[in-house]
Parts: C-alpha cells; sequence; structure tokens
C-alpha cells in the first residue's frame, strides 16, 4: 500500500515526529511504500540540518536522512511554513539575500500543492502533529 | 464505511477524546497513541466514557507508547487491545480512512 505522511509538529515539542518515523519504518518493514511525507506548520523544523541535540538523544532529522535516502522518499517541506522559520535551502538563501542555508540533504522544498498530491496519490494519509 | 481514528493527546489535557468518541461511527476503531494512551487505563474519571463507546467502537492502545510511560497491560480496561507500530500499519490498511485528533 502507498502511504503519504503529514508532520505538523517540531521534533522537539511532543512525540508526533517521533511517531510519523517509526510508523514509516513500521511501514517500510511490512512491505509498504512512503510515497512522500510532507512536513508543514512547526513540522518544518524537521529538515533543519543545522539541529545539534546531545550525543545520546536522537537526532529526528538524521533519522529521517537516512530513512528517506534508503528508500527513496520525497521529502517536501511547505515553502512559506519554512521562510517564516528561517529555513532556507541555497536557491532561497540566495533570493533572500541571506547568509547561509540549512535545510538538511534529500529534503526539499515546494508548495502545498504536493500535500493534495500526495492526498490523490496515496491510499492513505497520516497527519501527525500538534 | 470503517475508520481508523487515532487519539495522540491525554483526555486530561484535552477535548480531543471527546471530540473523536462524538464523532466517531459505530464499527469504526481508534487507536491511541502518545499521550492519547493515558485515556486507556482503568479507574481514571474518563474510564466509564471509553468503556461505554466501546459498545460499537473497538479501542487499541500502541504498546511502545504505554512502556515508555512506565505502563503495563495490566492496568488497561478489559477490551482494548494493544498493538505495536506494525499492529498500527495493519489497522491503517484494514480501514478505509484515517483521521487524526490532535
Amino acid at each position: 500500500m502507498k502511504f503519504g505522511i503529514l508532520i505538523n509538529e517540531g521534533p522537539f515539542t511532543h512525540q508526533a515526529a517521533d511517531s510519523a518515523y517509526q510508523f514509516a519504518k513500521a511501514a517500510i518493514a511490512g512491505g509498504h511504500e512512503i510515497f512522500r511525507v510532507f512536513f508543514y506548520h512547526d513540522g518544518v523544523n524537521n529538515a533543519s540540518d543545522y539541529s545539534v541535540p546531545p550525543q545520546d538523544d536522537r537526532n529526528v532529522t538524521d533519522n529521517w536522512v537516512k530513512l528517506a535516502e534508503a528508500n527513496k522518499i520525497d521529502m517536501v517541506v511547505c515553502i512559506a511554513a519554512a521562510q517564516r522559520r528561517g529555513l532556507l535551502d541555497a536557491n532561497e538563501a540566495q533570493r533572500q539575500g541571506k547568509r547561509g542555508d540549512n535545510i538538511a540533504p534529500v529534503f526539499r522544498i515546494s508548495g502545498l500543492g504536493q500535500l493534495v498530491e500526495a492526498g490523490i496519490e496515496c491510499d492513505r494519509l497520516l497527519t501527525f502533529g500538534d | 464505511m470503517a475508520m481508523l481514528h487515532t487519539v495522540n493527546k491525554s483526555p486530561f489535557e484535552r477535548v480531543s477524546l471527546d471530540s473523536c468518541i462524538s464523532m466517531a461511527q459505530k464499527g469504526s476503531s481508534v487507536l491511541l497513541i502518545e499521550d492519547g494512551v493515558y485515556a486507556a487505563l482503568k479507574g481514571t474519571t474518563v474510564s466509564d466514557k471509553v468503556s461505554k463507546a466501546m459498545d460499537g467502537i473497538t479501542f487499541y492502545v500502541l504498546g511502545p507508547d504505554l512502556a515508555a510511560r512506565g505502563m503495563t497491560e495490566d492496568r488497561i480496561i478489559s477490551g482494548i487491545k494493544v498493538v505495536d507500530y506494525a499492529g498500527f500499519v495493519d489497522l491503517t490498511t484494514k480501514h478505509e480512512n484515517f483521521q487524526a485528533w490532535l
């Protein structure tokens, strides 16, 4: 079955990002496909390449990067939500005249149309958030 | 149409469990995850509400989230089924739709 996942909460708020990650891992282990993960609202903070949690803590962003790379998951960050929160890719950083970019590899910036498309393309669209 | 609902907030903190129970149709299922697992406990002020809702709605609780909060299965309302993440995935495939109550 083809799954889409919507994450509306940052990595260190409650537990939504962890739940979504554990669900995605279990779905892949069960032979299912994760078509796309869409990061919206505070969920865009999951894509920050500059997050450096303590070594004995899980690194949510790294976990996503590894899972996405190994399973070719399309990781989409909402552009408006990201720009509000200071998350920029190289193109946007240049366009906005900012000094650096901080979106981790495998994540790409796009719009809400990608969430709508996931809803159409996937057998199930699951929301995790606050 | 059988729908799977998830509730991820404690019933002692928010009204998402109430909203879910009031909207869920007979034959649908509710999976308690994250802080939502507190709704599965026996002997609380919401236990009766959950037990009554179980007439028509099947309740599940996510085992790893129970364990993460130091709770064991003997403290759960009888009839609530404990599932792991693989069971969560199976529940989503066995229901036609998914609704998260946050």
